[in-house]
């Protein structure tokens, strides 16, 4: 029995990355890392920033996301964000805008605690990137 | 009789004008199919978003203390209408089309005695409104600087709403748009966002989800992005609209300048021929006297 499964990830532009042999998938979930093989249960979840890995025979790809909802059903994994990167083509000059303008907002003073939180893990990633 | 001279120069201006026209129309035709292609692109988006939504709220047990966004405040007082047009005239009845749409629901809220504020997104619907509307309006983005739709400025409006509605400030949300159906049928659509209406949720699937966190804080996340893809969503179909009708619409000009060339060439070939007859004329009984 094959053991893969398959992923979609939309932005609002476009249907951003199609696969059909995917083995594993590692989103970073609201509450940690999450890692999805076939059959997992159904679940809906949103992300907070970091990098997805999605593992398959063709090779494994890294994709550094800011936000999102992840929806697995039927071993469909649908992932709906409206910034994703390819970790493999991503300029550096645009880690460290993305990183500049992470630390202005952190800044700020009217920030909440929950974006607060967001904004520090995505400096945190975008550190560990460069 | 128009001088010789005359026709001669409405004939270029005219023609001039036929010119425009004609190019307007084939740049609309190539910007409209990139319209179009990205209007198709998005659709996933919005359709996966909608159904997630319709999963969540589905699973949510406590209608009660749903989050406002889905259920409302409650009450039916102040009515927000997101009106979107587009930037630039000269494509045909788009504008109009919209604008007659949005009045007639104008008018139905104000004879029940409801508030009524305005939005107006590009700056076409808001020269045509204010007249009437003017004191309504409370807020007129424009985007004339981005080129295409583009979620960020969508994602731009949607907090400008979800602001409001946070604050109070209005109850119910409308938006209104145009649909492209094709190029020469563009529909204008009026579209309930806020609270969501759960049209045809009978296809939502009773399979039961795991939430990672709760299904309250997921869809406090979630409704907010809804609202900027379903103005997302509106503007795309809007920009292919616009091209749309525009493109129609100058070719319509087109044709016409055309006809009216024919006309007036027909006039002034008749009226160069008489000035040479009656030119004749003159020669020949000026000779026959002698």
């Amino acid at each position: 029995m094959s053991e893969e499964f398959k992923i979609e990830i939309v932005n609002p532009e476009k249907s951003f990355l199609v696969k059909e042999d995917v083995s594993e998938v590692v989103v970073p979930a609201f509450e940690g890392e999450m890692g999805i093989l076939k059959d997992h249960i159904s679940i809906i979840s949103f992300l907070k920033p970091g990098i997805i890995k999605v593992i398959s025979k063709s090779g494994d790809e890294n994709y550094y996301v800011e936000d999102g909802i992840v929806e697995f059903k039927n071993n469909n994994l649908s992932i709906l964000t409206s910034s994703i990167y390819n970790l493999s083509d991503m300029d550096k000059s645009v880690q460290q805008d993305l990183l500049k303008k992470a630390e202005e907002e952190v800044g700020k003073s009217d920030i909440n605690d929950q974006a607060k939180y967001l904004v520090d893990q995505k400096i945190e990633v975008l550190k560990t990137l460069n | 009789m128009a001088s010789l001279d005359d026709l001669k120069k409405r004939i270029a201006s005219v023609k001039s004008t036929q010119k425009i026209t004609k190019a307007m129309k084939m740049v609309a035709a190539a910007k409209l199919r990139k319209a179009q292609e990205s209007a198709e692109k998005g659709r996933p988006y919005s359709e996966k978003m909608n159904n997630v939504i319709l999963n969540l709220s589905s699973g949510i047990s406590d209608k009660e203390n749903a989050p406002k966004l889905l259920a409302g405040t409650g009450q039916d007082k102040v009515h927000l209408c997101v009106v979107m047009t587009s930037d630039r005239g000269l494509c045909g009845g788009f504008n109009s089309n919209i604008i007659k749409k949005a009045k007639s629901y104008f008018s139905k809220i104000l004879d029940e005695n409801k508030e009524l504020k305005i939005i107006t997104v590009g700056s076409k619907g808001n020269d045509q409104l204010k007249r009437i509307y003017g004191d309504k309006i409370i807020e007129n983005i424009s985007f004339k600087e981005s080129k295409n739709a583009n979620y960020f400025d969508a994602d731009k409006v949607g907090k400008i709403i979800i602001e409001k509605f946070e604050a109070g400030e209005f109850d119910v949300c409308t938006i209104f748009y145009n649909k492209f159906k094709n190029v020469i049928t563009q529909i204008p659509q009026t579209q309930q966002i806020i609270p969501l209406n759960d049209e045809g949720s009978e296809n939502s699937s009773d399979e039961s989800y795991e939430f990672e966190p709760d299904e309250d804080e997921i869809l406090s996340n979630l409704l907010p992005k809804n609202i900027s893809t379903q103005i997302f969503k509106a503007m795309l179909e809007n920009s292919a609209s616009e091209q749309g009708s525009r493109m129609s619409a100058m070719d319509n000009a087109t044709r016409n300048a055309g006809e009216m060339v024919d006309k007036l060439t027909i006039e002034y070939n008749r009226s160069r021929q008489a000035a040479i007859t009656k030119e004749l004329i003159e020669i020949i009984s000026g000779a026959e006297s002698l």
